[in-house]
């Protein structure tokens, strides 16, 4: 067994042997190098038909015609020009857009952008299991909301929303439906057409991809309009310039393909992973499962571990690499914006591990993960004064802390 | 981020972690921070009859910085005076532990976390206590 223990694959992915090796056709002079604009000559035409190829691999995955996807350099970016992009366009029309207080940074931060632009922005709590209530959602849509975005999958705790409930009220209402699903490829089925998306943000690395490379997902039929956000040479539609990067689009398009292919055997063999690891988790005393266990993606798990503190738990657990809710290596030292919305109090964000398996993780690396995070948590325990406090009986929320 | 191996060795092994008994007079205990900040150190110190620390026991919840900063403050502790004890600046653990500028504040809460000990040792031993150095 190698260590460290890879268990950060929401961070991101390795890319898949399979898909690397096609990705090194199309870079140097013996393979299929051409700008996929240039018109005049094979070189061009090839890596034209490679990234045609690879447009249709993506847009099968989703349910959706090739000529609806338009390539970027990431969900960051798709994020940006899907939100962006309807707010110039349709800012005539209404200047008021949904969110939710748990989408990814490049979602929350592209709204707070427009709301110093002047439009308004509601953005919604989500239920303490991290779910969106879809009656709040149909209160908060107003005759000039020209745009509802949320999340497939939450990127800390793995819980999928109900995109097809949330996309047919957006539709009923007459505002367009944004969903970042950077983190639902390849380990929830998508149908952009049974879930009435408009616009879908979607990732490579995420699913055994490249880095460096994503798409956004425009609607065709009702047609979605955007105002371009990267000016240039007219790529994409016009919607989105700059030369094609060959080879990260073949490395997306075959990730993609994999991924629609092994998916459904892929998940029971992980959700069987997942699940071993959260059996020999549960029984400590003190800890609690962040987000809905049922409504939640197969591959993830968010723990805290009450009385331990996060960031002291990761260093402990230095054979194994997690991402931790508390971000006390931030200036800031605030805990997980996630967690705080889901109700969280602040002693149990401070005190999460978010553990996320995937393609390559085996029974032996979980095993050696759980055993490991028991022993250091029983030490970090020991050492922690709060801990103590709760041996003796102490309401912790009780006590009057001096804030610092 | 890169921890220093003085933190690194405190955290991987810390000193004098335990508990003295509070309701012993020479035993004063500071308890400071917050959950709600990711950190709280509880320091407790036994003082002998000419006003040397002769034991410190410590508790924390908190980054590996604040455990060694903790850690590293009951070594320094031990044998010396409260009035020598009461004198150590935040800035001397800091500069020991090679604490990044993110961590400076775990450092800090030593400081106060010695204080409140002592403060608390005098407030028992003299049944008035003394604020003015507690601050």
């Amino acid at each position: 067994m190698k260590k460290p223990i890879y268990l950060d694959y929401s961070a991101t992915t390795p890319v898949d042997p399979r898909v690397a090796e096609k990705m090194c056709k199309y870079l140097t002079l013996d393979g299929e190098f051409g700008n996929p604009a240039s018109r005049s000559h094979s070189f061009g035409w090839h890596a034209e038909e490679a990234v045609e190829e690879a447009r249709a691999h993506v847009a099968a995955l989703i349910g959706a015609d090739r000529k609806e996807i338009v390539w970027t350099s990431g969900a960051t970016e798709s994020d940006n020009l899907a939100i962006k992009g309807v707010a110039n366009f349709y800012g005539k029309k209404g200047r008021h857009i949904v969110t939710c207080k748990t989408e990814h940074k490049a979602v929350l931060d592209t709204c707070r952008q427009l709301e110093r632009e002047g439009f308004e922005v509601t953005y919604l709590d989500p239920e303490p299991n991290g779910l969106l209530d879809l009656e709040k959602l149909k209160a908060a849509i107003r005759p000039d909301t020209i745009l509802v975005s949320v999340m497939h999958v939450n990127n800390e705790i793995g819980v999928i929303q109900d995109i097809a409930a949330i996309g047919k009220i957006a539709r009923e209402r007459g505002a367009l439906f944004h969903c970042d699903a950077a983190q639902s490829t390849g380990k929830v089925p998508i149908d952009v057409n049974a879930m009435n998306v408009d616009l879908m943000s979607l990732s490579a690395h995420k699913t055994y991809g490249p880095k460096g490379i994503g798409a956004l997902y425009v609607r065709r039929k009702p047609r979605v309009r955007l105002e371009a956000q990267m000016h240039g040479g007219g790529h994409e539609r016009g919607m989105r310039s700059g030369t094609l990067a060959p080879h990260q689009c073949v490395g997306m398009g075959e990730a993609f393909r994999y991924a629609k292919q092994e998916m459904a055997a892929e998940i029971e063999r992980i959700r069987g992973l997942r699940d071993r690891m959260l059996s020999a988790l549960k029984d400590m005393p003190e800890v609690y499962v962040n987000g809905d266990l049922d409504r939640r993606v197969a591959h993830n798990l968010n723990m805290s571990f009450n009385f331990v503190e996060g960031e002291s738990l990761i260093m402990a657990l230095k054979d194994i690499a997690v991402s931790s809710g508390s971000a006390c290596t931030s200036a800031s030292l605030e805990p997980s914006y996630v967690l705080r919305a889901l109700g969280r109090n602040d002693e149990l964000a401070h005190s999460s591990i978010r553990f996320t398996l995937g393609r390559f993780t085996t029974q032996e690396e979980v095993d050696y993960a759980a055993m490991l995070v028991k022993e250091k948590v029983a030490k970090l325990r020991e050492l922690s004064p709060l801990w103590e406090m709760h041996q003796e009986g102490v309401d912790i929320s009780k006590v009057q802390w001096a804030a610092h | 981020m890169a921890y220093s191996d003085k933190v690194l060795d405190h955290y991987e092994n810390p000193r004098n972690v335990g508990v003295l008994d509070k309701s012993d007079p020479n035993v004063g205990t500071g308890m400071v921070g917050a959950p709600a900040c990711g950190d709280v150190m509880k320091l407790q110190i036994k003082v002998n009859e000419q006003g040397v620390i002769e034991d410190a026991k410590f508790k924390t919840y908190g980054c590996g910085s604040a455990i060694a900063s903790s850690s590293l403050l009951t070594e320094w502790v031990k044998g010396k005076t409260i009035e020598q004890a009461g004198k150590i600046k935040n800035t001397q653990i800091a500069e020991e532990l090679a604490l990044p500028p993110v961590k400076i504040h775990c450092s800090v809460l030593a400081e106060d976390a010695i204080k409140a000990a002592i403060a608390d040792y005098r407030t028992k031993a003299t049944g008035k206590g003394s604020k003015a150095d507690a601050a």
